[in-house]
């Protein structure tokens, strides 16, 4: 708490000199008001990526809004200003996350960072961007924790969070299976956790639908132990809380002990290519999951003037990239949303507005979210995207049903 | 250039260290001093936050030297003492509440206790046998801090943060420029300590052993107790750099501590030089600063350009900085002349 006072004292101390030059000035200024990172040609803006190292498959997320920002910068930029793009590489390691951090915001000075990569080298820096007051805004992580505008009111996230993810199987099951006995496989580690908490939520007061809880180690070699242990419970239905390899080894071995519970594979897991296909498409038919965003591979979007627009843009400004990569899509819906934040500030610059109208966004639909599927946000809410759809694995690929459905608690 | 030839002909990478090369001039000392007191007041905060992790991986490379350039044991494992040190000062600051100053000396006698203890089995192994051994230790770490047994302590996958402490007495330093000299006193203090070991008995008795280990116990040195003494006390100064690491960085992560740290720290001390002490801030030096170098000249390709720089080191002057600190000598011996 101490703590919490402390920063509070220094945005109230901040505010009022703020105040102050704005009162000493007079009219003339009045109208542009800037912090570092910031002025009449120019945005910084920051961002960390896993270049190198174990994750560097994600780095694609950061080429992609290179990409994007050039587009913006050659149409004319931002209100006549051209951003400036600033990424760094991490290598995944959040005592590295912390030095460039540091560096964009100290020798740098970008005005923000934005969509830095991971969940643990995100909460590396939230501390030390808090308590500089410099917007940590559409954290590139699933986690639950980048909604906390009381304690951390300078970061937000962006994707629906695992737990909102999860509360949505509860709420599917719990309206066409309402008397299921729920066998759950989760990861044991964050990610596994925050969606076993959202489906506990999820279920409120019935949690007890929950009959098993087998958590696996990224080490083991084999789902089939705890597979067999779920089936052995009287689970009548399935849900797979797990990496792509794992969750292809889980859906293989359903189809092998004959097991035929109601399967749910998490959205992390429902890659065609990197599980569905692995596990066999026979052993998945029928298979449930939950989308957010268009898929860059499912033909369905051809057509789809926002994904033209995507896929004009990646011919044009990044014609090396994989459209089927689920980091185009991700990364090129994250900047829109950036931009839109940056158009809605106008000529007021300052960190304080960023995430005032970070915080103001009512209706926003990026090119490559669902039909229906929209960005909104308040002071009370920094969970941009909540809301996701159910769909269906038939034959080789995803069909979505049933409407948009919202994480959010007690609907 | 008769000297350093001399030194580059000995095949093998550890070789003898007159005691004297051991460390700089009293001279060449008091300017180096001078520059690590005096830089700081004139730049900003972030140049300072690095200037305390060069110094921080200096402290970790220091200890490598000590085991390999001393004792002539090699060591992958460090990137795992120097985790525990780092996890050993985050949790008694932040659930117990101790002071941060008080949790390094902890983190020193813990990591010490765990380097000695791994000594004993390790003793069996010596060359890349026993490398192989702390390479699995160091591998093993990130998992074990993993672990849910451990978790309410160490916080899991997401780590603990860590407070970054004020300067005391009221004194008018950020926080930055406060860890900053706290953290030259420490490194200070350590590398007089250190150079005084490998200068006293035990020091001559690790070399001793690292130049012969028959000869050595011939000579009634207990070749079993100063391997792992040497053990222990690599892994205590690695501790202690881990827990001012954890407090400059104000976090600690299991990812943060992977197999990457402790071959990065052994780059440094070849880099630096094996076995000449002031080389480890140079090496701390080159791991900290060439891959942002490499990273600014190629970012798709930033692991190849710090690789061509590494061999280009290795290849022009393959003693690292004593080496160039010779060469260096020489000339300025030359120029004397003249």
């Amino acid at each position: 708490m101490k703590r919490m006072t402390a920063v509070r004292l220094r945005l109230t101390a901040l505010s009022a000199v703020l105040a102050l030059i704005t009162a000493t000035t007079g009219d003339a200024l009045a109208q542009k008001k800037y912090d570092s990172g910031a002025s009449d040609t120019e945005i910084r803006i920051g961002n960390i990526m896993p270049y190198s190292g174990p994750a560097s498959g994600y780095a694609v997320i950061g080429k992609t809004q290179a990409a994007y920002f050039n587009k913006i910068n050659a149409e004319g930029g931002i209100n006549g200003r051209k951003i400036k793009f600033i990424s760094y590489d991490d290598g995944y390691n959040p005592s590295k996350t912390v030095e460039q951090a540091r560096k964009l915001v100290e020798s740098d000075e970008v005005l923000l960072i934005f969509n830095s990569l991971g969940t643990v080298t995100n909460l590396a820096i939230r501390k030390y961007m808090n308590g500089k007051g410099v917007p940590q805004v559409f954290v590139a992580s699933g986690a639950s924790k980048w909604d906390q505008p009381k304690e951390f009111p300078w970061t937000m996230g962006w994707q629906p969070s695992y737990q909102s993810e999860a509360r949505i199987y509860a709420k599917y099951i719990l309206k066409e299976k309402p008397n299921a006995k729920v066998g759950v496989l989760y990861q044991n580690d964050d990610f596994g956790k925050d969606y076993l908490r959202g489906l506990r939520d999820g279920f409120g007061e019935r949690a007890a639908m929950i009959v098993a809880e087998e958590s696996y180690e990224t080490s083991e070699p084999s789902m089939e132990g705890h597979i067999a242990k779920l089936k052995a419970a009287g689970a009548d239905v399935f849900i797979n809380i797990a990496m792509p390899k794992f969750a292809a080894q889980a859906m293989k071995n359903v189809a092998e002990l004959n097991w035929k519970p109601l399967q749910i594979v998490s959205n992390v897991s429902a890659s065609v290519g990197g599980a569905m296909k692995p596990a066999g498409f026979e052993n998945v038919q029928g298979v449930l999951s939950a989308a957010y965003a268009k898929d860059g591979a499912d033909p369905q979007w051809d057509n789809d003037p926002g994904m033209k627009r995507l896929f004009a843009f990646l011919d044009k400004y990044y014609p090396e990239a994989d459209r089927r990569d689920d980091a185009v899509v991700y990364g090129y819906g994250a900047a829109q949303t950036m931009v839109k934040v940056l158009q809605m500030c106008g000529d007021d610059l300052t960190r304080a507005n960023i995430m005032k109208q970070a915080a103001s966004l009512k209706e926003f639909a990026p090119d490559t979210l669902l039909p229906g599927i929209t960005i909104n946000t308040s002071p009370t809410d920094f969970a941009p995207i909540k809301q996701l759809q159910m769909m269906r694995f038939k034959k080789d690929k995803w069909e979505l049903f049933g409407g948009i459905m919202s994480g959010a608690l007690g609907h | 250039m008769s000297a350093a030839e001399e030194v580059v002909t000995e095949a093998p990478a550890v070789e003898a260290v007159p005691k004297r090369a051991m460390t700089l001039g009293y001279g060449t000392s008091l300017v180096v001093l001078a520059a690590l007191i005096l830089t700081p007041l004139f730049v900003k905060n972030f140049i300072i936050f690095q200037m305390t992790m060069l110094l921080i991986y200096g402290l970790a490379v220091l200890a490598l030297n000590i085991l390999t350039g001393g004792s002539g044991q090699f060591s992958l494992g460090q990137s795992a003492f120097y985790a525990i040190g780092a996890y050993t000062t985050a949790i008694l600051m932040e659930h117990f509440n101790v002071n941060y100053a008080l949790t390094l000396p902890v983190a020193g006698v813990i990591c010490f206790a765990a380097g000695f203890l791994f000594g004993q089995p390790a003793l069996r192994l010596s060359g890349v046998y026993l490398a192989l051994a702390t390479f699995a230790l160091a591998t093993a770490m990130p998992q074990l801090l993993k672990l849910g047994f451990f978790e309410h302590w160490t916080g899991g996958v997401q780590g603990l943060v860590v407070t970054k402490p004020d300067a005391p007495f009221g004194l008018p330093l950020s926080q930055d420029m406060w860890l900053y000299y706290f953290t030259l006193a420490i490194t200070i203090g350590i590398y007089i300590a250190s150079v005084n070991l490998l200068r006293s008995r035990s020091g001559r008795a690790f070399m001793a052993i690292r130049d012969n280990e028959i000869a050595a116990s011939a000579m009634g040195v207990d070749v079993s107790l100063y391997k792992t003494l040497a053990f222990g006390v690599s892994a205590g100064i690695t501790g202690v750099a881990g827990g001012l690491g954890a407090i400059a960085v104000q976090f600690v992560a299991p990812d943060g501590y992977t197999i990457t740290l402790a071959i990065s720290l052994f780059l440094g001390m070849v880099v630096g030089g094996v076995g000449w002490l002031p080389g480890s801030i140079v090496g701390s030096a080159f791991i900290i600063f060439v891959p942002n170098i490499a990273e600014g000249i190629s970012k798709g390709l930033s692991g190849a350009v710090f690789g061509v720089l590494l061999f280009l080191v290795i290849f022009l002057v393959p003693h690292g900085a004593r080496q160039v600190a010779l060469i260096a000598q020489q000339l300025a011996a030359k120029l004397k002349k003249n």
